[in-house]
């Protein structure tokens, strides 16, 4: 859907995107992660085509990004916000209009989301008569009205109120399995671990490593491994314990383990004292930890 | 697809439009503009408190004369009171001044003259002291020429009051009479209102800007359409605000105007009317003269030059007014850049009365070449009669800064208005334009 290749920005002193290379897949549910100020909203920005790159290009599908593409992109900014003496119904008419909806299609779509998020009832209240989360609702439903191909969240679930962010979660995956593209930018890494299928990891302005979550995870995996025992057990040999702790299962202990504990799982299970036993993937946020530390680890593709 | 910057346009201009304060001074403005127009008349033509003054005219310099109106002059017989009796009697009675003529020795006019004494309840008025110094004056001018043998009715006779008639050279012969006074108050008040509604409404500019960023809806906004769009959509929607305002206001004015002379106080302008046409000469000559002056001012140059100024003068500033908007926060931290944006302007009015004075001097000129400043001062000097190509040259100049401008404005609002929890410095903006 989206392909950079080798997009740079500078600002005066800082490099916020250096040779950056990315490649968003038609369908995905892709995560931009990476701590503040790693460039994140610098290449949101791009894409939105708020500002242009120093260097390089921005494929949108097969074709050099347009500004008539603005039209087929939702973004919903970190710093988001209406007019707050505009109707709201008026307000999201404009704003479909803007990105080329004519009043008509916008008026029908527009009562159809607000059927959908029960917001009727709102059409002429002002912005600033309205909480926050039905704020934050509006907000949302101008952000997807125009069904968009590509749909870009910055930091979406900050400021969302736990009930919100649920609607709206739902609501998004609806729209990528409707066809949409989603695109998640945040540092919160964990918050968007189990909804997103790619990842782009962002630092300094560099790619750290980018591709399906899944195979990541598993390109990463270390050897933890984690035991849930009837009871608990305090010799595991010359396993490195990491953690162990009482849940309603048992004892759940998490270890380090040089190669595949085969004994170990032989052993237990014998002495029928293993309830539970998983290989623990590591999070985002662990591979991310490790990048900054060690560097990328090298792909061998047996 | 519809142009966006069209939406932007209408955005700008319905919201304004349909807010009660617009409707409001809408409406009021030419209600004020009336209530300027007639006020000063119904004062004019009001009865005035009537002050009595006592004199004590030892010389009998002013004896009887009664005063005027607003000032009755009331005499004390000389023989029987002094000084410090009259001022008891201005102490317990109803009197508002004493007016004190001592007569020396020998009514020794310049004795008269350097001794005269004037006694309020309060401190009295200017107006009061220079209409007795002009009573007294013309008395003791009279008393000097009885002593020194002159006839004052001969005096009165040489005494020329010459009035010179100017005009300005007409290209085919026919000369037209030169209109000072009217040219100068047409000049000032254009040249004001220019002022005026370029600081308006682009203060206007500045706070939609401002608006827009605050709620951050800005960013929404800029990933449909171009920064420069937004804020070119805004200046336009802002100027047909203007544009509906002004055509309303002339046009109340005008309906007020008519409906209260003709309704409302038809005595008072039909007594101007007459005075005019054919009460006393004086009013006369005087009628005839502002209608040929009138007749020679040429109001198409100047309604298409205010037209003209005022649009120049406002695409220039609201986009300098949106640059500024983009780069704060807050309102408060305008102030750092808006008073050097002003200063121009400010510049202008402060010597707009040296312009007038001296509409084709060479300050008069430059001020009118620099773009900041022209708006305002060619609008004063428009009146006078300019050579044309001061004015195209002059146009031409306003057109083009307003080009660089709005290119060097949208770069700094690109950038500003994604910048948030910074005090931006002067350095800083012209670092932007580099982005």
């Amino acid at each position: 859907m989206i392909t950079a290749k080798k997009v740079t920005k500078e600002y005066s002193a800082k490099r916020a995107l250096d040779a950056v290379d990315l490649c968003i897949p038609k369908g995905s549910i892709y995560g931009l992660l990476g701590p503040n100020g790693a460039g994140k909203t610098s290449f949101i920005r791009i894409m939105n085509q708020i500002t242009a790159p120093d260097h390089g290009d921005v494929y949108f599908g097969a074709e050099l990004l347009r500004p008539i593409d603005i039209a087929r992109i939702g973004y919903l900014p970190e710093e988001r916000g209406l007019y707050k003496k505009m109707k709201v119904g008026e307000q999201v008419l404009y704003l479909a209009r803007l990105k080329g909806l004519t009043t008509n299609e916008a008026k029908s779509k527009a009562k159809e989301w607000f059927e959908r998020l029960e917001m009727t009832g709102w059409w002429d209240k002002k912005v600033e008569d309205l909480s926050k989360g039905m704020a934050q609702k509006v907000q949302f439903v101008t952000t997807v009205l125009h069904e968009p191909e590509l749909l870009i969240f910055d930091e979406p679930f900050t400021g969302f109120d736990p009930i919100n962010t649920n609607l709206i979660k739902n609501e998004i995956k609806r729209l990528n399995e409707n066809g949409a593209t989603v695109i998640f930018s945040t540092h919160r890494m964990e918050s968007v671990e189990e909804i997103c299928d790619h990842i782009g990891l962002i630092d300094n302005g560099k790619v750290m490593i980018e591709g399906n979550l899944l195979e990541i995870r598993k390109h990463y995996k270390d050897g933890t491994f984690a035991f849930t025992t009837r009871t608990s057990i305090s010799d595991w040999g010359k396993h490195e314990v990491l953690s162990q702790k009482e849940d309603p299962m048992g004892y759940r202990t998490v270890l380090k383990a040089v190669a595949f504990p085969k004994d170990l799982v032989i052993s237990l299970s014998q002495k029928e004292a293993l309830v539970a036993f998983e290989e623990v993937l590591p999070t985002v946020n662990d591979i991310f930890i490790e990048i900054v530390k060690n560097g990328p680890k090298p792909w061998n593709h047996e | 697809m519809s142009n966006p910057i069209f939406l932007i346009i209408q955005r700008e201009f319905l919201s304004r439009v349909r807010k009660k304060t617009f409707i409001l001074v809408t409406l009021i403005g030419p209600l004020a503009f009336a209530a300027l127009m007639i006020v000063p008349g119904l004062l004019a033509s009001m009865p005035e408190d009537n002050k009595r003054i006592v004199v004590l005219d030892e010389p009998s310099l002013l004896l009887p004369h009664e005063g005027k109106e607003q000032y009755t002059l009331e005499y004390l017989d000389p023989r029987e009171n002094d000084l410090e009796l009259a001022k008891d009697l201005l102490r317990d009675s109803e009197y508002d001044a004493l007016l004190y003529i001592p007569s020396g020795e020998n009514w020794d006019p310049d004795f008269i003259k350097n001794n005269i004494l004037l006694f309020g309840k309060e401190d009295p008025s200017m107006e009061l002291q220079g209409y007795l110094d002009y009573l007294l004056e013309e008395q003791i001018n009279q008393a000097k020429l009885l002593k020194n043998g002159v006839d004052p009715e001969i005096v009165a006779q040489i005494k020329t009051n010459v009035n010179i008639k100017s005009f300005t050279l007409g290209e085919e012969g026919n000369d037209e009479q030169s209109a000072v006074p009217i040219k100068m108050a047409l000049g000032y008040i254009t040249g004001m209102l220019i002022y005026f509604f370029i600081f308006f409404y682009s203060v206007q500019v500045m706070r939609g800007v401002m608006e827009e960023k605050s709620s951050r809806i800005v960013e929404v906004i800029i990933s449909s359409v171009r920064p420069y769009q937004l804020m070119m959509g805004k200046i336009l929607g802002i100027g047909l605000v203007g544009v509906l305002q002004f055509i309303i206001w002339i046009g109340l004015s005008g309906v007020l105007y008519t409906v209260i002379s003709t309704l409302i106080f038809p005595e008072l302008f039909a007594e101007q009317a007459a005075a005019g046409i054919a009460g006393n000469p004086a009013a006369d000559t005087v009628g005839l003269e502002v209608m040929d002056m009138l007749r020679s001012v040429n109001f198409t140059t100047i309604i298409t030059g205010f037209a003209f100024y005022f649009f120049g003068g406002y695409f220039l500033y609201s986009a300098l007014f949106a640059a500024v908007g983009s780069a704060v926060d807050q309102e408060a931290d305008s102030q750092q850049f808006m008073l050097p944006v002003t200063i121009p302007m400010i510049l202008a009015i402060i010597t707009a009365m040296n312009v007038i004075q001296e509409p084709n001097g060479s300050l008069a000129f430059w001020m009118s070449m620099i773009p900041l400043t022209s708006p305002i001062t060619m609008m004063i000097r428009l009146p006078f009669g300019i050579p044309l190509w001061e004015v195209f040259l002059s146009g031409a100049i306003l057109v083009a800064t307003f080009f660089i401008v709005v290119g060097l404005a949208g770069k700094i609002y690109r950038v500003g208005i994604l910048m948030y929890g910074k005090k931006v410095t002067w350095k800083e903006l012209f670092k932007w334009l580099k982005y």
